[in-house]
């Protein structure tokens, strides 16, 4: 069949800032070339966790194969691998995006474009793709696509005079986006005789083939009954099963060859064994070297997470195990907290990514859960030479014998409507950021750079940010390093007791003023009790603030007849249940809404 | 079940002159043109009923309301003239019927005390009139002053006063006024005082939701409170109870048994009963109460509630709702619950004698950690050391409730 020749095959992607309506897109390409009938045909294919479909947002990377017949009468194979959409998961786009020869760029025919747009578009451009753009959304009555157009052609160079005006959600020109994959993206290169050097862009674990992993052959082939090697874990296995993805399903074949997506299953019974950005090669015909562009991922944001029963935590240990097999990025490790009990101290590539484990745990594994403040990892170099590496708070050596403290700085991009540049750069004065630049987009848009303290971000800058530019401004990080700081740790007494598991590290100049409002904050979350608790924040044994919960003078149901046992045991169990979710301090009872709520503090 | 296997049966009248601003109980104004088909449904009631009770010796009756004082009295003859007939009752027991200033009469009263009652409740609630219209009430305190006075004439010497604390507005020196006019020797042998607490549903509940009320705070109400047991004590009126004080030998019978968690059996509208283990309630408006009566007794189909019958609402024609069947475990739990709301506490002496279960195996861990907080105290020791009775501090009268749900 012609369609199996390299030159009838395209790889791409479909780039776009969130809600443009990349995933609807998807959805319309995978009807249009019918790899689904209409029944089998359900919202958004790609995005399979619930999570996912609710936020609008993807978080794992998906591949799928299409076969569309051409004007030209040609089949060809398109292989359409979405990738995830927010900045945590950076590196795993960049990964999705080695594995393409173009990316299709969806811009809303309204909106026009936004920061991850930007963002999207450059990772595109380091990977030497072809773009190809594409304007959504044109049933809009506030559609302006000859506007948006001249935007792309503007600000990101790109000839938009081929680009087709769509409605993804209508179904509207779809057939315009797929000639013009055909016409514009390049067939993959690469000889299939050369040793096989097969790109890993994603790794699924299944419960009955193992982990599958997802490549993309650059060059050579593979088949079942092949020894692979991954050439940096150097783990070495024996292939069971290769195939092409199907929406949904695996469809096996006899082999994997140069230019072609698929899949390969071989036994494998660990994730990390298979990293995302690894080359896969042949034990007995190895490449002499590994494709480019592999990172071990690392976490930036960690937090502690606690059984709110603390009789759940095996079920928590055997949850995040299973989220883990999916997921190389999460790690976690055991900690015991005076406060919270046995729980994980577990990293993250980013604050979505910990939502979205948090999230997950709690929904698909049923658990209540007591997480504590993210943190970030700071590095802190001691008297005697010494570096550490400090991820909780708990864990910080006293301040005497510390010499130098560094904290992660990023480079923040934030794109903004321009009325708001006066609001945000308030805000990013307010977190210790250092304006870098100012651009216009147009005459309405800027782009303003800030390096920022990722421990600024990680609480609330997000929603500080939607709330002072209603929802107008879109923003995106990177880690640009270290930088020493003056920082000092902040702990928080309940009845004269550190809770560990509220201490957190802080800029000492926001410190004072910090340790005040989480002191009024815990004021309003902690519920009266038999005793007055005092609320301290302190640094280094000096208290910086100080709040009262009073005791409760009353509490008692007056009358009680007859009639009344029923609906009064009733409200005795509701009371029961509340304190039932609280933690106990000392003799202090704390609902588990005050470990979070410290966080929120705007 | 209870060790003498008497009862107490509570009877209630739903009817109001009008609702007042704080009341959430079972109780309609403008309905009293109902009355006489509600009082046929209750002597129906007593008539179904009656079979399913005969072997339990009733030792209290209690009218309650609404306000029962506001019907013609021949109802109220008429009703325990009926009960007369089908239940087993007590020659001695206590009879008390609930009653509002305005709508009572010497002749009334003289009514009441031929029918056979001998205990008069009466809802003051506050002695300033200014108070009293606050609160939605329909008297004055003359006329409080004036049916005490009739009361007497009329031959009752057991008088019962409620009174609340903590309205909306109500001054601490309101308060101590309210106590001293009510508290003197005479025939009020028993005073209520009841904290106010503001209930969904009501004036007051709704006037909260929209921010027009402002509660007393709870020092003000503690302050209250702690005047009372203290001021009451002083003048003859012992606490025996929560909220509850009498000159002694004037407890009243018939609540006892809720706070020693015995059984009882309500009639009328919406009327609790806890009978052989199963608690339940009866259909709670008025005419689809009536309603319920008439269509068992029409059908003659009436079979008492029991633990192991699973059609309990239906072999009642729906007159009773919301059953549950009370437990060994959730027995004691209320056993501890309602008898730490009395003074003289739980003893495990009774309590051995009631479960055949030893109170500190049971409740051992509870009672020592409430201890600790000081919320209860171990009163007076037996021939073995052991404590004879648990009961609750002054700290754990204000916060009983973090006390009872260590027995949830």
């Amino acid at each position: 069949m012609s369609a199996n020749r390299q030159e009838n095959i395209r790889n791409f992607c479909i780039i776009a800032h969130i809600d443009h309506g990349k995933s609807t897109l998807a959805d319309r390409l995978i009807e249009k070339t019918g790899v689904l009938t209409e029944r089998e045909m359900q919202e958004q294919v790609l995005d399979t966790m619930e999570i996912e479909r609710e936020r609008g947002i993807t978080i794992k990377a998906q591949a799928v194969r299409m076969v569309y017949k051409a004007m030209d009468g040609q089949e060809y194979i398109l292989n359409l691998i979405d990738t995830p959409g927010h900045v945590d998961f950076n590196y795993e786009v960049s990964r999705s995006l080695a594995a393409c020869e173009g990316a299709v760029l969806v811009v809303d025919a309204s909106q026009g474009i936004e920061a991850q747009t930007l963002a999207n578009v450059y990772l595109a451009l380091e990977h030497d793709l072809e773009i190809l753009p594409v304007i959504n959304k044109i049933d809009l009555p506030s559609a302006q696509p000859e506007l948006v157009k001249k935007e792309i052609e503007e600000v990101i160079g790109l000839d938009c005079s081929e680009a087709p005006e769509i409605s993804a959600k209508n179904g509207l020109n779809i057939e315009a986006v797929l000639e013009q994959i055909i016409k514009h993206i390049p067939a993959p290169e690469g000889s299939a005789d050369e040793p096989l050097r097969a790109l890993v862009f994603d790794s699924l674990y299944d419960a009955y083939k193992g982990v599958i992993i997802h490549v993309r052959v650059k060059e050579g082939q593979v088949k079942p009954g092949d020894t692979i090697r991954m050439m940096y874990t150097k783990k070495e296995f024996t292939v069971t099963e290769v195939g092409y993805f199907r929406p949904g399903q695996y469809a096996p074949s006899n082999g994997l060859t140069a230019g072609e997506v698929g899949y390969i299953a071989a036994s494998i019974k660990n994730v990390r064994d298979t990293r995302i950005g690894d080359t896969v090669t042949l034990a007995d015909r190895p490449a002499a070297e590994p494709l480019p562009g592999y990172k071990k991922v690392q976490s930036m944001v960690f937090c502690g997470i606690y059984p709110a029963d603390g009789a759940k935590y095996n079920d928590l240990r055997d949850a995040l195990e299973k989220l883990q097999l999916n997921d190389a990025a999460l790690t976690f490790e055991p900690e015991t907290s005076v406060a919270l009990g046995f729980g994980f101290r577990c990293g993250f590539l980013g604050l979505l990514h910990m939502e979205v484990v948090q999230e997950r745990l709690e929904r698909e594994y049923d658990l209540d859960l007591v997480t504590t403040a993210p943190s970030v990892v700071y590095r802190i170099t001691l008297t005697d030479g010494k570096v550490l590496n400090i991820d909780n708070p708990t864990n910080m050596p006293p301040a005497a014998s510390i010499a130098k403290m560094e904290e992660p700085i990023v480079k923040a991009t934030i794109m903004t409507p321009e009325e708001y540049v006066g609001s945000i750069m308030e805000l990013s004065q307010e977190r210790r950021g250092v304006y870098k630049d100012m651009t216009y987009l147009d005459k309405q848009r800027v782009i303003l750079t800030y390096e920022l303290p990722l421990n600024e971000i990680i609480y609330d800058f997000f929603d500080a940010l939607k709330s002072r530019t209603k929802g107008y401004a879109s923003f995106d990080y990177e880690l640009i390093g270290y930088k020493t700081s003056d920082l000092v740790k902040l702990d928080i007494l309940l009845n004269g007791e550190i809770v560990d598991a509220l201490s957190f590290i802080v800029h000492s100049d926001k410190a004072y003023a910090r340790g005040r409002r989480i002191a009024e904050k815990l004021k309003e979350v902690i519920p009266r009790q038999q005793f007055e608790i005092p609320i301290q924040a302190c640094i280094g044994g000096k208290i910086i603030a100080r709040e009262t919960v009073k005791a409760y003078r009353k509490d008692v149901l007056a009358k009680c007849y007859g009639g009344d046992i029923t609906r009064k045991k009733k409200l005795l169990e509701k009371q029961k249940e509340g304190k039932k979710r609280m933690r106990q301090i000392g003799t202090v009872e704390v609902p588990q809404e005050a470990f979070m709520s410290v966080l929120k503090l705007d | 079940m209870n060790i003498d296997n008497s009862i107490g049966l509570y009877i209630h009248i739903p009817f109001c002159r009008s609702k007042c601003y704080y009341c959430d109980f079972n109780s309609y104004s403008g309905r009293e043109y109902l009355a006489g088909a509600y009082f046929d449904a209750l002597y129906k009631e007593t008539e179904l009923r009656g079979g399913a009770v005969e072997n339990r010796r009733v030792t209290s009756v209690f009218i309650g309301g609404g306000t029962p004082s506001l019907v013609d009295p021949g109802y109220i003859s008429d009703l325990l003239e009926t009960c007369s007939r089908y239940l087993q009752l007590d020659n001695d027991m206590e009879v008390s019927i609930e009653s509002n200033p305005g709508t009572l009469s010497y002749e009334k009263l003289k009514a009441y005390k031929s029918a056979g009652i001998n205990r008069l409740s009466i809802g003051l609630q506050a002695w300033q009139d200014h108070l009293l219209k606050s609160i939605g009430r329909i008297h004055d305190r003359r006329q409080f002053a004036e049916n005490l006075d009739a009361a007497a004439r009329a031959g009752f010497d057991n008088i019962n006063v409620d009174l609340i604390f903590g309205l909306p507005g109500q001054t601490f020196g309101d308060w101590t006024q309210t106590i001293e006019e009510v508290a003197k020797p005479g025939t009020v042998k028993h005073i209520s005082c009841y904290s106010l607490n503001i209930e969904e549903g009501t004036v007051f509940g709704d006037k909260l939701a929209a921010g027009t009320l402002k509660p007393v705070d709870d020092e003000l109400d503690r302050r209250m409170y702690h005047y009372a047991t203290k001021k009451l004590a002083v003048k003859g009126f012992r606490q025996y109870e929560i909220s509850n004080f009498a000159v002694p030998g004037f407890e009243c019978r018939h609540n006892l048994k809720y706070w020693k968690a015995e059984e009882y059996a309500g009639f009328g509208a919406g009327a609790h009963s806890y009978l052989n283990s199963v608690r339940f309630n009866n259909a709670l408006g008025i005419e689809e109460y009536i309603r319920a009566v008439n269509d068992a007794y029409r059908q003659g189909r009436y079979t008492a509630p029991a633990a192991e019958r699973e059609n309990n609402a239906d072999d009642t024609c729906g007159l009773h709702q919301n059953f549950s069947v009370i437990g060994l475990k959730e027995s004691m739990s209320e056993y501890m619950i309602l008898g730490l709301r009395l003074n003289e506490g739980v003893s495990p002496a009774e309590f051995r004698k009631r479960f055949g279960a030893e109170l500190t195996e049971i409740y051992g861990d509870t009672l020592n950690k409430l201890m600790q907080r000081g919320l209860i105290t171990a009163c007076g020791t037996d021939n073995v050391g052991e404590p004879e009775k648990f009961c609750l501090t002054t700290l754990g009268l204000d916060i009983a409730n973090s006390v009872f749900i260590e027995f949830i």
